[in-house]
């Protein structure tokens, strides 16, 4: 049975980032105005002099230790587990045993960051190469260390559409228990940091040798990031037996595609303005109605000037604030969606507005400017969250306050 | 100038892929971009490193690129013009 | 549901709806998709750009639009359990062979996995939902209850779901050291009949349109769809199908054919005999990784092959099937598991 109306319940939130180990560090930056890039001190790359990078703030073996793992797996893996299980620990869901529990994640690195140290003596002799830092490449093999460490086994996947995975993992939990598949679904990404991708994003010439700005009129590029955020979603059910009863849901959701090239997006932003729009009418909400928009805001130039474009087209002339948070966490590419769909909980939770920081130009084609200093005791009920990804791949989420 | 035109052709093919034509086919003043061989912004960061690789010319600014790389000739002009200030 | 269209690339002559008469024999433990033409469905300036992978999917893709006789479905998705290996490969090459320097954007591009769904809406202008589904033996189930949920939601009315995964030089030698394939010369049409162990390793890209409403010229309805992880034991896996069987309303007399996923590792068949001997009730059983092969979203194959097994009735003539199917087929059950990890239970009926 499918009930297309049941609200959906935020019960937990959980995060790793280069601003904090968990959401109450993550705050605390957000609020202090607290970025998280630098240069380059755990990833080992020949780019490690020129490009600042955010990473998290601790080595393999002390992510372990938090973790819980007794061995050492995939970065991507790890950062998954510490988020996930903090997420858990939040929504304190006592009877969660018995109920049909969930685990969609995402990412786009996967396992990489051990199979690229995997290719450096396979390429030389196919017999070398230790296989085990092969055997959970896969993307998916990523979710089911995590999913086996929690224990959670009724409905488990991974989304990987670049950019916009996580928040499409965390939509799609929704659904699942809207169509009474599950009860609870912990949902949202991963991703750490790997040569693989920084080489990539290298080669399409996006990436900032400087600190990222985003929105700005000299915005040069991106700096990427690394990390993971879930959150825990529960149906109307369960949210009824919980103690305290959680105030925020997840009204809308949309995916669209740009259809416009496979990794830029169309200048008139086609893509996020269907899916920004697709939320709202699946919120049952207007424009007006949003009160602080978590740009995706990468700082290329091609992202903010589409994105911007699409915002201006669905909100003239009544621009809620706005600001890109990827200015304290840089992209994380995968775990974008699931970082900053907790963001965006906590700017309901706080009454917040987060800054972008470093705007000293806004651009000119646009008629607003994102939020510049943190703004607190906000009135924020509506709050939508933008994850656009290569391949053309738009979501957008809207959280609300209940 | 010539020999330069002509083994750039048989690169452009090589480098993105152009199984379907020949060096012949591409006129030395034959726009690459939109028109003409209908390249894209991708085929123009291969076209860089192409650059680099063959020629040991960096173009550090992608916004460059549709000036150098209007055409086969324009490209051979460029790479000329450095290769004099480089030697 | 209605299974409208298909499209399926794979090592029989499957493309281009071909009966499948004979099965095509290969010795060794790798399977080779049986390619079309690329160029009669994809512009060459595109296909350039394009490695095989992506080919294979969106040729699959076109030709089943092109039997549904849409070019806008209402949603493409698609499930890849190690997307674009090819690409991946040649990108990570040059990355540690030119110790990151002078890398090109292509390969990098192209190695996202969602980049088949990608050039699919792409090419196609689709400008609705597009997602992608990477997880093992779940990809494809996963990417169908996607589109079964989109469908039951009324947020579409038909979607494009697809399974594509390759076999490259590399990956091939990575599993072969993971011991997963048979050593030695050995017939994909004898896999079942040693029982040794190790499989064949397949590859397929295979895509289904699935519509809410019925029309004149479906292969058959899809019913339901379950998937379960890492069951406890045999006595789990039953009490999976019965429940599931329970859920459909089925009893199993009302199936007419099994399809099941032995792949001729004697160990991970085990099961799907002793289901034989006492679920499946020794109805009539076929296999079909013979065939296709070996890899984690094969099971698409099956669908595709119990697709068209119900809309002519009969099982394909390459199956020389011996057992007694006295009427027309008309009620499939798919029992499929990969490694003894993602186990997947799939019905489908006549319209």
């Amino acid at each position: 049975m499918l009930n297309n109306n049941e609200p959906v319940f935020v019960a937990g939130t959980g995060i790793i980032s280069a601003i904090g180990n968990k959401v109450a560090e993550c705050l605390d930056a957000l609020e202090s105005g607290r970025a998280g890039m630098g240069p380059m001190h755990y990833l080992q790359s020949a780019h490690r002099q020129r490009l600042p990078v955010a990473e998290v703030k601790l080595s393999n073996d002390e992510l372990a230790k938090l973790a819980g793992l007794p061995r050492i797996k995939s970065r991507t893996a790890l950062l998954s587990l510490v988020a996930a299980k903090e997420a858990l620990q939040q929504a304190g869901i006592e009877n969660i045993k018995d109920l049909r529990t969930g685990f969609i994640s995402a990412t786009s690195v996967g396992g990489m960051d051990k199979t690229e140290n995997f290719f450096n003596e396979f390429l030389s002799d196919n017999s070398k190469g230790k296989l085990r830092d092969v055997i959970n490449h896969e993307c998916g093999s990523v979710t089911e260390l995590v999913a086996d460490a929690l224990g959670i086994k009724d409905y488990i996947t991974t989304v990987s559409t670049a950019c916009s995975s996580s928040a499409n993992a965390i939509f799609l939990g929704a659904r699942l228990i809207r169509n009474n598949i599950v009860d609870v679904v912990v949902a949202g990404g991963t991703d750490s940091l790997a040569r693989f991708t920084l080489n990539g994003f290298n080669t399409l010439m996006i990436v900032d040798e400087q600190f990222c700005q985003p929105f700005d009129e000299n915005r040069r590029g991106l700096n990427l990031g690394e990390g993971a955020g879930y959150v825990v979603l529960i149906s109307d059910k369960v949210a009824a037996t919980l103690k305290n009863k959680p105030g925020i849901i997840l009204s809308g959701y949309c995916n669209a595609n740009d259809a416009y090239h496979q990794t830029a997006s169309s200048p008139d932003g086609i893509g996020s303005y269907l899916a920004m729009s697709g939320a709202l009418k699946k919120a049952g909400l207007k424009s007006e109605d949003i009160d602080y928009i978590n740009l995706h805001g990468t700082g290329t130039q091609n992202n903010d000037i589409a994105e911007g474009t699409a915002i201006k087209r669905l909100f003239d002339p009544h621009y809620p604030k706005m600001s890109s948070t990827k200015t304290f966490t840089g992209h994380t590419l995968g775990a974008s969606g699931g970082i900053e769909a907790v963001f965006s909980v906590l700017a309901l939770q706080h009454g917040m507005i987060f800054p972008n920081l470093r705007l000293q130009i806004p651009m000119v084609d646009l008629p607003f400017v994102p939020e510049r200093e943190i703004i607190k005791n906000a009135t924020v009920k509506h709050v939508l969250s933008n994850s656009f990804g290569f391949g053309g791949n738009c979501s957008s989420l809207i959280f609300s306050k209940v | 100038m010539d020999k330069l035109m002509s083994d750039l052709k048989t690169q452009i093919i090589a480098q993105l892929n152009l199984q379907d034509t020949k060096p012949e086919d591409i006129g030395d003043d034959q726009p690459l971009f939109v028109e003409g061989l209908g390249l894209d912004s991708i085929d123009a960061l291969e076209l860089i490193v192409l650059l680099q690789q063959q020629y040991k010319i960096k173009l550090s600014n992608a916004e460059d690129g549709p000036k150098v790389f209007k055409t086969v000739r324009t490209m051979a002009e460029y790479i000329t013009a450095h290769q004099a200030q480089n030697a | 549901m209605y299974i409208r269209a298909t499209g399926n690339i794979s090592p029989q002559k499957t493309f281009g709806h071909q009966p499948l008469v004979d099965a095509a024999a290969y010795t060794g433990n790798r399977l080779a998709c049986i390619e079309p033409d690329y160029k009669e469905f994809i512009d060459p300036k595109q296909i350039r750009r394009m490695s095989r992978i992506i080919r294979m999917g969106v040729a699959a893709a076109m030709e089943c639009l092109q039997e549904a006789g849409t070019k806008a479905p209402d949603a493409i998705i698609t499930g890849t359990a190690y997307g674009c290996l090819e690409d991946t490969n040649s990108f990570l090459s040059k990355m540690v062979e030119f110790n990151e320097e002078l890398l090109t954007p292509t390969s990098f591009i192209q190695s996202t996995h969602n980049t088949i769904g990608a050039q699919i809406g792409l090419m196609l202008q689709c400008n609705n939902y597009n997602n992608a589904f990477v997880h093992r033996g779940f990809s494809f189930e996963s990417a169908l209850l996607d589109g079964m949920m989109l469908l039951k939601e009324k947020d579409a009315s038909n979607v494009l779901i697809g399974a594509i995964d390759e076999i490259t030089n590399t990956s091939h030698t990575i599993l072969n050291r993971m011991g997963l394939y048979k050593q030695g010369p050995v017939s994909n049409l004898d896999i079942y009949k040693n029982k040794t162990k190790g499989t064949i390793a397949g590859e397929g890209a295979t895509f289904f349109l699935l519509a809410n409403e019925p029309s004149a010229t479906d292969y058959a309805k899809l019913d339901g769809l379950h998937t379960f992880y890492r069951p406890e034991g045999n006595a789990e896996i039953k009490k999976q199908i019965t429940s599931f069987l329970e859920r459909h309303s089925v009893s199993m007399d009302e199936i007419d054919l099994v399809i099941t996923g032995k792949n001729g590792d004697a160990g991970s068949d085990k099961i799907y005999e002793q289901l034989g001997e006492t679920v499946f009730n020794a109805k009539n059983t076929v296999n079909y990784k013979h065939l296709s092969g070996e890899y984690p979203t094969a099971v698409a194959f099956a669908m595709w092959l119990a697709a068209v097994t119900i809309r002519s009735g009969d099982l394909p003539a390459a199956f020389n099937y011996t057992g007694a199917i006295d009427k027309r087929i008309n009620r499939v059950l798919i029992y499929n598991h990969y490694q003894g990890i993602h186990h997947s239970l799939s019905l489908l009926s006549a319209c």
